[in-house]
């Protein structure tokens, strides 16, 4: 099994240290530390468990660490910063393996992103050595790169030249989208396999500034306090990310507020969240109960589960949503978090909420929420009603069952606190070709909205009466089963994202989706392709054909 | 085939590749000509700039004559440009283009593998000049002073042989690399050198001749490696190149042999059999044998350094595009393609040192290293031949090759010379013996005294026993102007 949880102590691949508002997170990989066997993470090259490590590190030193203004990104090893995702753990791995590790490591870059621009967290890359395929896209991430001018270290993309692939966790993207490198020029850097470095690398846009190393230690320093200077964040007492309590079972994975159940037979996972039992009355009390506080420890154990779900139930196709608990509680956590959100624990917690939906959307499994009687989707647990591929509503009273007809709830939040990566909230992502409603929308807040009211203002795909859900519910679930797999993948990508793309969007719709497809080609994975033939020093013999 | 092509002395910069034709080239080289001599004048020997020295011009490149002995002050020396005869027919030798014509051009698929292959070999040229800059001031003879004043103009025309085929085939890539060659400095902390070794100082004369017997011979197999290339501008040029190469080799070797031989000398004179006596034989104004066993064993090591990770995906891409052979290419019987056969390499696994069969193309570094620690020890037997003749009881011998590694398997790990692994606390405990201590190289540099009357020797180091251009011995080879 891959276990998404850690911490500090149990760190292999890097290391922390803290001095005022800076802390350095330093890569120093152990080579015979790799997930799986059979390769060797050499010069600082990373496989799914390196970065794990690194997704922990980010999430902790922006709850744990208030007074982190600035995280400086820098290498334990001499002459190499990071030399990218390991080629033979790629030449080794499954394809669906492959596809997972780069979504994963793709979606921690951009969490790295998400805490320089929304957590005044600011990540600082400082490259002494070489930063090679994934290690620049690594160092990409940050806002602001320093290469050192030894007349050595380098920035490149070789992936096309060397191995025939693309870069695989937004290198292309984010040289034109983010760096605003020429199109041209990003051309020569993507096709030149030693890369570039000094003073081109500056003019190119590429890194930005370059720093002799006599001058390099206290060049970092001095960045890393004017980056620190520009913070908005307050606080000083840091909030434990304590473990989760999990408990894994054949069939089942449980946490305090979240169950997963797996119908294998049905190739579908039930995926219920626990509305909160109580809840604290004010800030001091959101601090006070810290990972326990009810979206906290919520969001954690979500993001936990898709991730389990990920990457150790490959055909298990098929994600249920449902919720239990109270509304009304639900409603009142989000009151806190829209009272409270400039303070910079609430802040986090938003974010993070933010991200784990994230998350639902880029989970390649057909996602049907279920809104039943008992359920408590109001605000951020209604995201996943909007998340769902589809959504179906128990109407009326359900025989025998004396809670009450389901409801649902709006609250700002829906609104403003959870973009997806095209920048829409899921509401206006979904009424994108209807503003009106969207407006409509926005006046319920607040409102119990029945199964009819939802089904009317489109919130919802169907509503079913007790004559017809168990029926319908079956068939949706069966009919979804017996599809494509491979098919589902691409019509859900393509539907669940609408309108306008962003650099995030483009990374994982284009880039990733080219990659993939590269992945499959002979030219890299056959016996003669580049990732079989890496190493060896024999040539990869390509199909010219141009497709 | 004549066996010297004349040198074109018309032009500013003798050669045999036809600049006076080839204009562009030409204009490159002497665009980048002031900036080399600029460099000469402040990295190269300190001092003796004005000096008439008794260097040998390269002025042909056939086997017979190719070296003429003349006065000439240093920043006149006439760097030229020489590539070894044109072998009509040449085909490429290994690799997965082999029996195909050599290369006339630079493949562009390999251009920058290429260019990259000479850069790491340019770096090392002129860098080596500046590691050895100082040493003109405590210089042990005359004899000596110009065989190092020697082996500098030729590492200075060796950069010049990387520049032209930098300048020649890789366009404005190549121009501004032969820039950076210029403009990188052996242990600056701004812009160093590209390896390691190159970066360490010579402090002395000792230092000196160990690094011309063991880095100058990774130089040589380096280049024995390139030679054999299919791109036939390079491997010309390499050939031709290994001929002067030869000198710095035979400077090393005999250097130490002659430290050797005066230190026996002395101990018998003195009447000392134990060369563990290290106080006494040290007040006798000699360098005793276990330093000097140390200072093999540090050269040794940081120049295995120089051969790179055992298993190499660059050597492995090199040697398949027929861009850099193996040692003596051309007298191996295998099949020149290596997809197929398996190389014994020394690995480290689990604190153990094993050998293991690895795909032999991915071993290229590994076989290497191994013809190269053959070589040396030839020569090591040599010096072991004077002590052997002298009836003192120690050999020099080469540590085992784990020793004091800081690339590759052995990286990881600390081992005495025998290969024996060692924790660290015990290597701190016994590093002293095994390497050089403050100590023994403060005593190395006490001996350390001109000796500028022609025939005259400091006293650590015996004479040798033959002249340069058989002149006799107290020959005047450098012309110190008072």
């Amino acid at each position: 099994m891959i276990d998404f949880q850690t911490d500090p102590s149990r760190y292999r691949h890097w290391k922390l240290s803290f001095e005022g508002p800076i802390a350095t997170l330093t890569m120093d990989v152990d080579p015979d530390g790799g997930l799986m066997d059979g390769y060797e993470l050499k010069l600082n090259s990373y496989d799914l468990g390196v970065d794990i490590e690194l997704a922990d590190a980010v999430q902790r030193l922006r709850f744990e660490h208030p007074e982190v203004k600035t995280v400086v990104l820098r290498s334990g090893k001499e002459g190499v910063f990071c030399a990218g995702a390991n080629i033979r753990m790629l030449g080794k791995s499954t394809h669906g393996h492959k596809v997972n590790f780069c979504k994963f490591t793709n979606e921690t870059r951009l969490s790295i992103e998400d805490a320089s621009e929304n957590s005044g967290q600011t990540y600082l890359a400082a490259i002494s050595g070489t930063a090679a395929g994934g290690g620049y896209e690594l160092a990409v991430t940050a806002e602001h790169i320093m290469l050192i001018d030894d007349r050595r270290s380098t920035v490149s993309l070789p992936e096309l030249p060397l191995l025939a692939v693309l870069p695989g966790t937004g290198g292309l993207t984010r040289l034109t989208d983010k760096r605003r490198v020429r199109r041209d020029l990003a051309d020569v850097f993507c096709t030149t396999e030693e890369g570039v470095r000094g003073k081109r690398a500056v003019e190119w846009r590429l890194v930005d500034e370059v720093v002799p190393p006599s001058a390099w230690e206290a060049k970092v320093t001095e960045r890393a306090l004017e980056l620190a200077g520009r913070s908005d964040r307050v606080g000083e007492r840091g909030v434990a990310l304590t473990p989760l309590q999990r408990t894994i079972a054949d069939d089942t994975v449980s946490y305090p507020f979240v169950q997963v159940a797996i119908d294998r037979s049905g190739r579908c996972a039930a995926i219920t969240v626990r509305g909160p039992d109580e809840l604290p009355g004010d800030l001091r009390g959101i601090h006070d109960a810290g990972a326990g506080f009810w979206p906290l420890a919520m969001a954690r154990e979500l993001d936990d589960a898709l991730l389990y779900l990920r990457l150790n139930e490959p055909s298990i196709g098929l994600i249920v949503f449902r919720t239990a608990g109270d509304s009304a509680l639900v409603l009142a956590a989000d009151s806190l978090l829209e009272q409270y959100q400039t303070d910079w624990l609430v802040r986090e917690i938003r974010l993070l909420l933010k991200r784990v939906l994230k998350r639902t959307d880029m989970t390649a499994r057909s996602i049907i929420t279920l809104v039943e009687p008992g359920s408590c989707f109001a605000g951020t647990l209604a995201e996943l009603v909007f998340a769902a591929d589809r959504s179906v509503m128990f109407a009326g009273a359900k025989a025998g069952d004396n809670r009450g007809p389901a409801t649902l709830h709006l609250s700002a939040l829906n609104f403003s606190a959870y973009p997806m990566g095209n920048g829409l909230s899921r509401l206006a992502n979904r009424f994108y070709g209807e503003p009106d409603s969207l407006d409509a929308a926005a006046g319920l807040i607040g409102d119990t909205l029945g199964a009819d009211a939802a089904e009317e203002r489109g919130l919802i795909t169907f509503a079913y009466d007790d004559t017809d859900w168990d029926d319908e519910v079956r068939l949706i679930l069966e009919e979804r089963a017996s599809f494509s797999p491979d098919a589902l993948t691409g019509l859900e990508a393509n539907l669940r994202f609408v309108g306008p793309e962003t650099m995030e969007t483009r990374i994982f719709g284009r880039l990733t989706a080219w990659q993939n497809w590269i992945f499959q080609r002979p030219n890299a994975v056959g016996e003669t392709g580049s990732l079989k033939r890496y190493g060896s020093g024999i040539r990869p013999d390509f199909n010219p054909e141009r497709v | 085939m004549t066996d010297a092509i004349e040198i074109d002395y018309d032009g500013l910069i003798p050669n045999n590749v036809g600049l006076a034709e080839d204009l562009r080239v030409r204009k490159a080289l002497e665009t980048w000509h002031p900036g080399y001599i600029d460099w000469w004048k402040s990295m190269g020997p300190e001092g003796f700039q004005n000096d008439p020295v008794y260097l040998r011009t390269a002025i042909g490149v056939g086997s017979e004559g190719w070296a003429k002995f003349g006065f000439v002050k240093m920043p006149d020396y006439r760097w030229g440009v020489l590539l070894a005869p044109k072998v009509e027919g040449r085909t490429i030798p290994f690799g997965a283009h082999k029996g195909e014509p050599a290369w006339q051009d630079v493949p562009g698929e390999y251009r920058a593998m290429l260019r990259r292959l000479l850069v790491i070999q340019g770096d090392t040229e002129p860098a080596s000049v500046e590691q050895q800059r100082h040493l003109g001031a405590t210089a042990p003879s005359l004899y000596d002073l110009r065989n190092l004043f020697q082996v500098n103009v030729e590492e200075g025309r060796h950069l010049w042989a990387m520049v032209y085929l930098l300048q020649k085939y890789f366009g404005r890539d190549g121009r501004e690399e032969a820039e950076e060659l210029l403009r990188r400095r052996s242990g600056d902390q701004d812009s160093p050198r590209m390896l390691g070794a190159f970066n360490e100082r010579t402090p002395d004369w000792l230092s000196f001749f160990m690094f011309t017997f063991f880095t100058d011979r990774d130089g040589k197999m380096q280049l024995a490696a390139l030679a054999q290339s299919g791109f036939d501008p390079l491997s010309r040029t390499c050939r031709f190149m290994l001929t002067e190469e030869a000198h710095h080799m035979f400077v090393g070797e005999t250097g130490v042999s002659r430290t050797i031989q005066r230190t026996c000398d002395a101990m018998k004179e003195a009447g000392i059999e134990d060369p563990y006596d290290i106080e006494r034989v040290r007040a006798l104004g000699v360098i005793d044998l276990p330093t000097i066993q140390k200072k093999a064993n540090l050269h040794f090591s940081l120049t295995l350094d120089l051969f790179g990770n055992e298993i190499s995906t660059n050597a492995a891409n090199a040697f398949n595009a027929g861009l850099k052979g193996r040692y003596h290419e051309d007298k191996l019987t295998d099949d020149h393609l290596l997809t197929s056969s398996v190389y014994p390499v020394l690995r480290l696994r689990d604190g153990v040192i094993v050998n293991e069969d690895v795909p032999a193309l991915s071993a290229l570094n590994m076989r290497l290293r191994d013809d190269y620690v053959e070589d040396a020890a030839a020569g090591v037997a040599r010096w072991n031949r004077v002590l052997e003749r002298a009836g003192v009881d120690f050999r020099i011998t080469l540590p085992h090759v784990a020793f004091n590694r800081h690339i590759g398997e052995f990286s990881g790990v600390r081992t005495d010379a025998t290969g024996s692994v060692l924790t660290p606390e015990v290597w701190q405990v016994r590093k002293e013996t095994m390497l050089p201590s403050v100590e023994d190289n403060l005593f190395i540099a006490s001996l350390m005294h001109a000796a500028r009357e022609p025939g005259t020797y400091a006293g650590w180091i015996a004479p040798p026993r033959q002249g340069i251009d058989n002149k006799p011995g107290d020959f005047e080879y450098v012309q110190i102007v008072r």
